[in-house]
């Protein structure tokens, strides 16, 4: 019976340092057959990224792409922490600094839309035809008095929460200071932000991807209000992870997806998305296509470092 | 409501025709929380038995620490872990974030207290005279615990099925750790969590169901091992 005992206690110490050894030799050093994005919430709801993950990895066969969405806070986080090996995200101040700092080699703009002020289709707050601008500091002074006038805002630190922010500081307006009830904090994704909208029947920001398929599908009843202006244009980009950060990203998968969403074959996809589904595309790319006049001087030649 | 009832409907539709996406998130979050609940009893329960049947300075202390973790909240078990294997973390090098290895770990060392716990009650339930009456014949300290653990064995049983329900139907670790990608870490909860949030009420309801309907048969078992104990 001793014996007995003693050989499970054994037969548990091999397994476990079976486990051990199995775990440390498959997984050191860089996993070439594995290709983490971390990626924002609007690529993954709209399914445009599901897309992109099939075509990539039917060209190349030996390639397992690994999507993991957030919004682009957490997205950044993770490329800094060296858990991912490429960054699809949308908030060009951050994306800068990320690689000034030299967590990422370069960015790569792959694709546009808008983002959309989007609320009740009786505008409570009357902001049709105004400019993002005013639409805000309207939504703010009629919330104070008006109780039908409610914003959700992603709160999130998302790509899109930090838009909306930055309409804020352009509008003159210190959110922080101003916010009352009618300003919600939603703390959620994209998706999640236009429903709770949409049930309170409030206004609130949108990028157009999203906020297209879901409205398409009658998920939601809200309707786009402000939709043009180059403070709600929405630029794309794709930043690879710096291996001379993190020597384990795998920069070659990373790179190969970058340029596989640039090809001719990547710009049909991205183009195409949502057409046959919502009657018009929910992306732009970047750079094959005609760029407006509007935004040529929004969008930069990537910077290579 | 008919919102509700179409989505029921919906639901029943895919689970009826075996929904290749709904089998194979069923099959993982199975294979993730039963392996979990393997590993966490393995190391549980004769954990569970030494802190029972030795007398030590600290054991109650220990105990009450062991049932304060019983409630510790999913997402900050993930956090911790987060922490640990992130690759940043001490234990990055093993590239476990984003896992399902990640994650059985981190549903182990959320259900390990429960088993470890509910191990100690249950060998507190067996009688003390049969500890004794094996110690008077002879028995050595592994024996002895070998002995009151096979009377108990009912018990800690409901406490590995208990653990088990706690382990498929936590969201906390299997998104933070697993980060819910597609075909490769997406479980029950996570799905239910991001179709929600898209908008995909049908699949959700589905996933629910399919969860309900295991906590039902988890619950059968339970009852059919206290009825037999």
């Amino acid at each position: 019976m001793n014996n007995k005992t003693i050989a499970i206690i054994a037969a548990v110490i091999v397994v476990i340092a079976a486990v051990g050894v199995y775990a440390y030799t498959t997984v050191t050093g860089p996993d070439k057959s594995k290709l983490r994005i971390s990626t924002t919430t609007s690529l993954e709801d709209t399914g445009l990224l599901k897309e992109l993950e099939a075509a990539f990895e039917r060209k190349y066969p030996g390639v397992d792409v690994h999507v993991v969405s957030g919004g682009t806070g957490i997205a950044i986080q993770y490329g800094e922490r060296g858990d991912v090996d490429l960054m699809l995200v949308h908030d060009k101040a951050r994306e800068t600094k990320f690689v000034n700092e030299g967590f990422g080699t370069n960015r790569t703009e792959f694709a546009f839309n808008y983002f959309w002020i989007v609320g009740p289709a009786d505008d409570p707050a009357g902001i049709k035809g105004l400019n993002a601008t005013e639409a805000f500091k309207k939504i703010a002074e009629e919330g104070k008095t008006n109780p039908q006038v409610e914003f959700v805002s992603r709160g999130d630190d998302s790509g899109t929460h930090a838009r909306e922010k930055k309409i804020w500081n352009t509008s003159g307006i210190d959110i922080n200071k101003t916010k009352g009830p009618w300003y919600i904090e939603s703390g959620k994704g994209m998706g999640d932000t236009l429903i709770i909208a949409n049930e309170k029947n409030a206004y609130t920001i949108s990028d157009s991807g999203t906020f297209l398929s879901f409205s398409k599908e009658g998920k939601i009843k809200l309707v786009p209000l402000v939709t043009t202006g180059r403070d709600l244009l929405n630029v794309y980009t794709a930043i690879p992870i710096n291996p001379q950060k993190h020597p384990r990203t795998n920069v070659e998968a990373g790179n190969n997806f970058v340029n596989f969403m640039l090809s001719p074959e990547g710009q049909e996809i991205i183009g195409n998305f949502g057409k046959a589904k919502f009657g018009e595309p929910l992306f732009t790319p970047v750079p094959t296509n005609p760029v407006p006049a509007l935004i040529a001087p929004l969008l930069s030649v990537p910077a290579h470092s | 409501m008919n919102e509700i009832i179409g989505a029921i409907e919906q639901a029943i539709y895919l689970i009826a025709t075996f929904d290749p996406e709904v089998v194979e998130i069923t099959i993982r979050s199975l294979y993730i929380s039963l392996t979990a609940t393997f590993i966490a009893s393995l190391i549980a329960i004769p954990v569970g038995g030494m802190i029972y049947y030795y007398d030590f300075y600290g054991k109650r202390t220990i105990i009450n620490l062991i049932q304060t973790l019983y409630s510790a909240p999913t997402v900050l078990v993930g956090l911790f872990l987060f922490l640990l294997i992130s690759h940043q973390g001490p234990f990055g090098f093993l590239n476990l974030l984003f896992t399902p290895t990640g994650m059985i770990i981190g549903q182990t060392l959320l259900i390990m207290p429960i088993l470890v716990g509910f191990t100690i009650t249950a060998l507190v339930g067996v009688s003390s005279h049969i500890k004794e009456l094996a110690i008077s014949l002879g028995a050595s300290a592994s024996q002895t615990i070998v002995t009151i653990v096979k009377e108990a064995r009912y018990a800690i049983m409901g406490a590995v099925i208990l653990g088990f329900g706690r382990a498929i139907s936590e969201v906390g670790v299997a998104i933070l750790i697993g980060g819910n990608i597609r075909g490769f870490t997406r479980v029950f909860t996570t799905t239910i969590s991001l179709e929600t949030s898209k908008g995909n009420i049908e699949l959700s309801i589905a996933l629910g169901f399919i969860l309900l309907a295991i906590a039902l048969i988890i619950n059968l078992m339970l009852n059919f091992l206290q009825g037999r104990d």
